[in-house]
């Protein structure tokens, strides 16, 4: 059994996402400022898909691809793989976190190497990869401004897109005077992305190892491309020996003009920019380099044979569902206390570990928005419902609730336990209203209960309308 | 053509106003209506907590009220969408079939089958009109603002017939105000705060009421403007086609 602890007795521990949220919401102009930043992003999204007359169309399309894409994985992986090989790129296979990290620190201890420089890459946080080599003596370096950031904080992004979106400019120029030597009080963007630029560049000219994620492997060609904004990517990887890209199975696409159909959908639903700044085809090794791409599995194999969650695969890694989310966007991306925050990450993370984040699937009103905003129509509202059936019926639901779910279906499967309980309940909202405005009650904390009538429609009905009839049959 | 009203649990318990406004809007409009006295609930509360397995007698039970009917109506959304997508039975499973294809909800019932081109309403008030995601987005009663297709909106449609109404535009026309059911206890925070944003969207707009389709997000935003002390009411949407006439 688990018990309520906080401020909410709803809440079943101090870290799920419910408690998380309400320390995010302590300070209500923070929570503002979040808000509106990323709906400013949604808007941006909108006007950038709104140019697109054909834009619906190209959802359609991008979830077929992905649907078919999903219906032969083996496939489509084997045949890259072969043409990855015969392009001169080392294919290695991870069947989980641990083995992806293995297999990344195996490449760089035979090398001798102990410091490498890192383009975003997702799959790289959800393996916890930069505290596996960190445990190893290895430094990563995050070359993408605002993973540099949060890693300078010490805190993981709160954002795949957009990882330090919850950093204010006057707490990075802190940060910054704290770590780079920035004059303090100095909060000016352009400066501090110039002082950024110079701190990178040291470390992207002395690392001999880059590592990159994947945004779309191409089973045809055995190239594969990787999608930025700041080119740290790139820069990173010419100036190394050694180049590792990581990347979750699901990314593969099986032709490369498929590339045409995702790349217009994926910058305009992330940022409402038509393209990528950076859009970077790696098909092989330049001469005197080496290339090696990691296969990751990490429990997709096991979400691809469940027909209520697989098409989850499908994502792209856009966060149009995290910038549109009005719940992601008031309550933050660190209480989801998962790599990938918001409603992806709410159906991605209780795949990997039910217990751990049975809370993330209620953290949630079933609006639906992310669903009708996702370039491509994953159901992601829908997944959410089937997971708390399956939490629930896994027995990750606390007793309290469960119980009083129990009491409640009891009421409404028969008319006169719920004809009782209805008396009963406006009796008590009426002449005891301390009993339920107390302040266990977490509706009443911030907001009045509705004012109980004297009579509910079906008694109104009885004496209104039944007897009317009655009059005429008579 | 003979319909049942179907009025959420809620509805019947805390505002049976908006029940009887239905019932005899419907009447003056000449519907055959009548109301199965021994209903009780949709079972959404249950399954949105995960306990949808637990819904097969409250199923039963309300196949048992409303088997038989040309149409089911019922002023909310949230609850019309619910029976749409999960009423099943095991051993009814053709009833509930029907039931799904005929239960519709009060604003698309009125537009959509009965063709209602006036309403002889009156409502001298500056109204916002907060569209609850699930009539809008599973039901389909307005467009959503994620789709690149053209707009459109029942209730609006509905509003706009109302005489001396004045609709408000907002900056957010389609948010969620944060009710959504056990979540409005369980993450009471966020919950909150969404509905504290929604309010003051439909405030900074000068709205004297704020209406919609289901009284359950009306509810949340009735509890918030209470506290706050604010002059801004909430209305059901079927209160106000029922009104002066």
């Amino acid at each position: 059994m688990t018990t309520a602890t906080g401020t909410n007795p709803h809440s079943t521990s101090n870290s799920d996402h419910a408690a998380l949220a309400g320390k995010f919401n302590k300070d209500e102009l923070r929570v503002d400022w979040h808000d509106k930043t990323l709906w400013f992003i949604r808007k941006k999204r909108d006007k950038a898909a709104w140019q697109i007359p054909e834009w619906e169309e190209l959802r359609e399309i991008a979830s077929q691809i992905k649907n078919n894409v999903l219906s032969n994985l083996r496939t489509y992986l084997l045949e890259f793989e072969e043409k990855a090989q015969k392009n001169g790129i080392t294919v290695h296979w991870a069947s989980d976190a641990e083995e992806h990290n293995k297999i990344v620190y195996d490449i760089l201890s035979r090398a001798g190497i102990n410091k490498v420089v890192k383009s975003k890459s997702m799959l790289t946080e959800e393996c916890h990869l930069n505290e596996y080599l960190a445990t190893k003596g290895v430094e990563v370096i995050d070359t993408d401004l605002g993973e540099r950031i949060v890693q300078l904080a010490g805190e993981p992004p709160s954002h795949i897109v957009l990882p330090c979106i919850h950093w204010k400019k006057e707490e990075i120029g802190q940060l910054f005077s704290e770590h780079l030597g920035t004059p303090e009080g100095n909060s000016d963007p352009q400066f501090l992305t110039a002082a950024a630029r110079i701190h990178l560049r040291q470390h992207f000219m002395s690392s001999k190892l880059a590592i990159t994620g994947v945004n779309f492997a191409v089973a045809e060609t055995g190239e594969f491309v990787v999608c930025t904004n700041e080119g740290n990517a790139d820069l990173g990887v010419q100036l190394a020996d050694i180049h590792i890209a990581c990347m979750g199975i699901e990314k593969i696409i099986p032709k490369r003009k498929h590339l045409g159909v995702f790349l217009r959908l994926l910058a305009r639903s992330a940022t409402g920019q038509p393209i990528t700044t950076y859009s970077s085809h790696f098909r092989r090794p330049r001469k005197g380099q080496t290339m090696h791409i990691v296969l990751v599995d990490n429990g997709r194999s096991e979400r691809l044979g469940s027909p209520d969650f697989r098409s989850a695969l499908k994502c792209i890694r856009c966060g149009a569902c995290m910038n549109t989310c009005p719940v992601y966007r008031r309550s933050g991306g660190h209480s989801y206390h998962y790599a990938i925050a918001g409603p992806i990450g709410a159906i991605l993370a209780p795949g990997l570990d039910m217990k751990k984040h049975a809370d993330l699937p209620f953290a949630s009103t079933l609006c639906g928005s992310c669903t009708n905003v996702c370039p491509v129509k994953i159901d992601i509202h829908d997944q959410l419902y089937r997971w708390r059936q399956v939490l629930t019926q896994n027995g990750h639901v606390g007793f309290l609730k469960q119980s009083g779910i129990k009491g409640m279906a009891a009421v409404l499967s028969s008319y006169k336990i719920y004809q009782f309980a209805g008396s009963a309940g406006r009796w008590l909202l009426k002449y005891l209203p301390f009993s339920v405005n107390n302040r266990f009650n977490a509706w009443y904390k911030q907001r009045e209960m509705p004012k109980a009538p004297d009579q509910s429609f079906g008694d109104w009905y009885k004496g209104n309308r039944k007897k009317k009839v009655e009059k005429i049959e008579n | 053509m003979k319909v049942a009203l179907f009025i959420p649990c809620y509805i019947d318990q805390f505002y049976p106003q908006v029940g009887i406004a239905t019932l005899e809007l419907l009447e003056k409009l000449g519907v055959d209506v009548s109301y199965p006295e021994k209903q009780t609930c949709c079972g959404q509360p249950m399954a949105n907590s995960g306990f949808e397995h637990l819904t097969g007698t409250c199923n039963d039970h309300f196949i048992e009220n409303f088997s038989g009917y040309d149409y089911i109506v019922s002023p909310s959304g949230s609850c019309v969408l619910h029976i749409k997508d999960h009423l099943h039975s095991v051993h009814r499973e053709s009833e509930a079939e029907n039931i799904r294809s005929k239960v519709l909800e009060l604003t698309e019932f009125l537009l959509d089958i009965l063709k209602v081109e006036n309403i002889t309403a009156t409502f001298n008030h500056k109204v916002g009109l907060h569209q609850s995601c699930h009539g809008q987005r599973g039901l389909k009663l307005a467009q959503m603002s994620e789709l690149v297709a053209p707009g459109f909106s029942k209730p609006e449609t509905l509003l706009n017939m109302v005489s001396g109404l004045r609709l408000i535009s907002l900056d957010r026309k389609d948010e969620c105000c944060g009710f959504g059911g056990t979540f409005c206890v369980g993450e009471e925070a966020v919950s909150v705060k969404m509905g504290k944003d929604r309010i003051a969207d439909h405030v900074q707009y000068g709205a004297e009421y704020i209406t919609g389709n289901d009284m359950s997000c009306l509810m949340h935003l009735e509890g918030i403007l209470k506290r706050q002390k604010s002059s801004t009411q909430v209305i059901h949407i079927a209160e106000i086609l029922n009104t002066g006439s």
